[in-house]
């Protein structure tokens, strides 16, 4: 594939838009709702045409300011940060649509008082880490995208304003910065072993020795704490749990996931020679360890939102089970290609969910699972949505959730790798018995129905819109996956070669 | 795309679109609702008389969609298929009809409960039209969901319950067979039903694997199935509303287990191999088990829906067990039971149903004398369990009689001590029900308790209707098993082209 020397545009403007946008906000403090939402169907629709644009042409690379690698800041674009991309822009778009109902001037005031109009700026600013991130092709770049991203994290779990709130993002930052530092470190051995950051000069130069493993294992164990892998997962319930809905549901569905991808792109590109078998081993393991532990606490939480933390958690705990999937089969696209899927999949799903439980939370005044009952009669569309997201995160045919399962497993029986596959297949039970939890109280028909307050209707219908999103995705698999192959992203030989 | 490409997709879509939309109805909108199932259902019926004639013509009808690489979503008639597209087409229209009048008076949402039904159906017509076992899996794993909110429907505390049970069996099994369907295409690649089996050029190398694979295959299969000892959900369903557990037990969710298992044997491993690797011996013993087990147990119920539930864990292993001996006899008792089973088992849950919604009785025991206040009603019960118990000439009896001459042709002779006990007990669960309805004198007042009889009628016609048409297609296609495009010539036509004559 040829790539362009001056690259597209939006490649820039992705990144430049939401960084205008939440300065434009804070100068101009009035009508915030408005703004934010013009400027997230502007950034949507530049994903947009950078997705079309990499489906059209192939793969993008851009460089600032005309200063090529080692000098200046170079973007790349491939079908892989294409997709990450879209998924983004998807869920953030509709996430900005329920907070436009989530904040708006005639819910409770108390709870949020003047910080609602903090929301907008803020998000925008975690919009513009997250567009950085995926788009950046050298480490460093990489480490001043995740600080970005992890403060405007931190910021917007203070805005619920409730003391566990304070307490979890306090918690958060520490995690946040430690997990940033030692990435650091690592990062600063690439630079003193290498001498070099891009990705794609590190590529060629990597070999196994003894400062390339530290750097690995130093920026992994802080891309991993980022990320909640089990057993650094402690930080994610609390803080996704306290956070205001809208917020919870872009942490969970994408802040996560971000800082997974650049594990991925490190693993499987630019440390393609340096990691080995037993080393991917680690992060599989932990991982199929944080599919039955999330799961498990799944099980006994008693809010809804804590239920669906734990269940991020859990599978969080997928998506690391690609490293000795992938690494073992150097040659096959379908371990990478499944935890791909996972990430958008369940980002509509678990997006949803979020918001779902917000919507009882605001309805009803709390979200214990125990006295759920009758729910399903009085808001028949948000527990809908919750049901459709459910089979996602369960992976129940037909839904991206399957799609990645299928091919998750079908990885694991080709090793074969037996635990893994069980651990897969078990994972999908224990969702289920969660899952079913919150079906088996709110079905129950009640006819004195407590307090029900009525919230706005793109609260429920944003949280359906995203739930059929992750049901639609059950069906496109055969392009997608083929999208995600533009540039020939991760597949280890032909990286040598093209990649970024 | 043509539309013969498109016509098992447009059989899917009837139900599919038709059970989207009914989600959307108000809950007062009760004539729209009423008039999209209808048309639904009637639409579905014409498509599928065009299929069956062109299936009978030679004419493929195949829709493929991309769905995994290397995997296609494909929708293809054969003549298996058929056999379950007509029943469910049948079944789907009188039930639907017995259930708007059956849940008039119920307090819960029926935009819900008839949005899931047609889901349910979909999803059985799905199971009908895969083409491949990925395709099954997809419309398998559908059913198990759409069924749950049908059988919490109530939402009381014991349906809950038997919601729950229901799912931890039928998620377990799914799992298993998932794990099993998964592990066999990473073994042999795709895998597309063909007559005759596909897995034949595997034999030599993968025997032990494929051997494990079967079993997999079929205890996921054997959970909707109700084969014992995966049976434990289906007597506690019986809780969901009596059109529903009439659905779930004629056509549905135990028919897609049972469905599941011909197709694994006929279309995936083939009867030859799979009789060379020596799977169908345990697969007849455990069948056979279930049709003694299922029946003892039946006789113990006093409650008319459970006896009628184990009466069907029995019933429905009749196809696990002619699919199991060698022989096209007794395959064409097996596929033949399928439709069989199906119209004589929802008649005797729409009398139930008839029975509890008119008198509020659930019990045999107060069933004394029924017969004079119900008599339509109770005659399509008599004709069902006749039916059951093999009387000629009512349907049930062919499905034995084919088994029993596959038995003996095949040389498995204690298969017809199974069938002479089951007929024992049959009769031993039934016939007394038989005498107390019509010979005993009522023990109590037998007047109308909800309104539902009008004019000289004995129940609203639309709870009659249902029963004695499902009650007479029963006795015709005993009595008409020679004639064209009954069920029994049908099952030869599979069984031939499975065989290869």
């Amino acid at each position: 594939m040829i790539e362009r020397a001056i690259g597209a545009p939006e490649m820039a403007l992705v990144v430049a838009v939401p960084l205008l946008a939440a300065c434009a906000i804070l100068l101009v403090r009035r009508r915030t709702a408005v703004l934010g939402m013009v400027a997230s169907l502007a950034i949507a629709a530049l994903a947009g045409c950078l997705i079309w644009r990499i489906a059209q042409e192939g793969p993008q690379r851009m460089n600032l300011g005309g200063w090529s690698a080692p000098l200046g800041i170079t973007l790349y674009a491939d079908g892989l940060s294409g997709w990450m991309l879209g998924t983004t822009a998807l869920i953030a778009l509709f996430v900005s649509v329920y907070g436009s109902g989530y904040f708006h001037r005639n819910q409770p005031a108390t709870q949020f008082g003047g910080t609602a109009n903090f929301f907008w700026p803020l998000w925008m600013f975690l919009w513009a880490a997250l567009n950085a991130l995926i788009l950046s092709a050298d480490v460093f770049n990489i480490y001043v995208a995740l600080e970005l991203l992890g403060l405007s994290s931190v910021a917007l779990v203070t805005l619920s304003q409730a003391a566990p709130a304070v307490s979890a993002a306090v918690r958060y930052l520490l995690v946040s910065l430690i997990g940033s530092l030692s990435y650091l470190m690592g990062t600063a051995f690439l630079y003193a072993g290498a001498g070099t950051l891009g990705f794609k000069e590190l590529a060629s130069i990597l070999h196994p020795e003894s400062f390339s493993f530290a750097a690995l294992a130093l920026m992994s164990t802080g891309l991993c704490m980022k990320s909640a892998l089990f057993p650094l997962h402690f930080w994610l319930p609390p803080a996704h749990e306290n956070a205001p809905a809208p917020v919870s549901a872009a942490l969970s569905a994408l802040v996560v996931k971000a800082s997974f991808f650049v594990m991925l792109r490190l693993w499987f590109s630019v440390f393609d020679r340096v990691v080995t078998e037993e080393a991917a081993m680690v992060p599989g393991i932990l991982g199929a360890a944080a599919v039955i532990a999330g799961s498990v606490q799944a099980l006994s939480a008693q809010r809804l939102k804590q239920l669906v933390a734990y269940s991020t958690v859990a599978q969080v705990g997928y998506l690391f089970m690609v490293f000795p999937l992938g690494v073992l089969n150097p040659s096959s696209w379908t371990a990478v290609g499944g935890a791909l899927y996972l990430v958008s999949a369940h980002a509509c799903a678990k997006a949803a969910a979020f918001m779902v439980a917000g919507n009882v939370l605001r309805a009803y005044g709390h979200d214990r699972i125990e006295d759920l009952r009758g729910v399903v009669q009085q808001m028949p569309v948000s527990m809908f949505a919750f049901a459709v997201a459910g089979v996602s995160l369960i992976g129940l045919p037909p839904s991206g959730g399957f799609i990645a399962k299928w091919l998750l497993l079908t990885a694991a029986l080709e090793g074969p790798e037996w635990g893994f596959a069980a651990v897969i297949v078990a994972g999908g039970l224990l969702a289920t018995a969660y899952i079913f939890r919150v079906f088996s109280r709110s079905f129950r028909n009640v006819t004195d129905l407590g307090d029900f307050k009525k919230i706005p209707a793109r609260m429920e219908w944003s949280a359906l819109t995203l739930s059929l999103c992750s049901m639609l995705l059950g069906l496109t698999a055969t392009h997608v996956l083929e999208f995600m192959q533009a540039g020939t992203p991760l597949i280890r030989v032909a990286m040598m070669e093209a990649g970024p | 795309m043509t539309f013969d490409n498109a016509l098992p997709l447009l059989i899917l879509l009837t139900s599919l679109a038709g059970g989207s939309i009914i989600f959307l109805i108000p809950e007062h909108r009760r004539g729209t609702r009423t008039a999209l199932n209808m048309a639904a259902a009637l639409t579905k019926l014409f498509l599928t008389a065009i299929l069956v004639w062109g299936v009978q013509h030679d004419h493929v009808y195949e829709t493929r969609l991309q769905f995994l690489p290397g995997i296609d979503l494909l929708l293809d008639a054969d003549a298996l298929s058929v056999l379950l597209v007509s029943l469910s087409s049948v079944l789907w229209l009188v039930t639907t009809v017995y259930a708007i009048a059956y849940l008039e008076h119920a307090p819960q949402s029926r935009s819900r409960f008839f949005g899931f039904f047609s889901l349910c159906v979909s999803s059985t017509i799905g199971i009908a039209l895969a083409g491949n076992l990925v395709t099954f899996l997809l419309f398998y794993e559908m059913l198990t969901l759409s069924t749950y909110p049908l059988v919490v429907h109530r939402g009381t505390e014991e349906s809950m319950r038997a919601g729950k049970i229901y799912l931890a069996y039928t998620m377990g099994g799914g799992s298993l067979f998932l794990f099993a369907v998964v592990w066999l295409s990473v073994v042999v690649g795709p895998l597309e039903f063909t007559e005759g089996g596909m897995l034949g050029r595997f034999a030599g190398q993968h025997a032990s694997e494929l051997r494990v694979i079967f079993f997999m295959l079929v205890a996921g299969l054997g959970v909707k199935a109700a084969l014992v000892p995966l049976h434990g959900w289906l007597p506690r369903a019986m809780v969901a509303p009596a059109p529903v557990s009439a659905l779930l037990h004629a056509v549905a969710v135990v028919k897609a287990g049972a469905f599941g298992i011909v197709r694994v044997i006929y279309d995936i491993y083939g009867v030859r191999l799979a009789s060379e690797l020596q799977l169908l011996q345990p697969l007849a013993v455990v069948a056979s088990f279930t049709i003694i087990y299922g029946s003892l147990c039946a006789i113990r119920q006093d409650n008319l829906k459970k006896r009628l539930a184990y009466s069907t864990v029995s019933q429905v292993s009749y196809i696990a067990l002619g699919a199991s001996i060698l022989g096209p006899l007794a395959a064409v008792g097996g596929v033949v039971h399928l439709v069989h089973q199906g119209l004589m088992k929802i008649t005797l849950f729409f009398c139930a149903g008839n029975l509890a919604e008119s008198l509020g009785i659930h019990e045999i025991s107060r069933m004394a004398g029924v017969g004079r206040r119900l008599p339509a009603t109770m005659a399509a019960f008599t004709l069902g369990a006749l039916g059951m118990i093999g009387a000629p000439p009512m349907a049930g009896f062919i499905s034995k009689w084919y088994i029993g001459l596959g038995a003996l042709s095949a040389g498995a002779e204690w298969v017809i001590w199974v069938l002479v006990a089951s007929t024992a007990l049959n009769a031993a669960y039934f016939l007394p029900i038989l005498h107390t309805i019509w010979f005993k004198e009522p023990a109590e007042d037998l007047s109308d308790k909800t309104g539902h009889a009008r004019g000289r009628l004995e129940i609203h016609w639309m709870l009659l209707v249902p029963t004695v048409l499902t009650a007479l297609l029963a006795l015709l296609c005993g009595l008409l098993g020679d004639a064209p495009f009954s069920p029994l010539e049908w099952s030869r036509l599979i069984v031939d082209r499975e065989f290869g004559q």
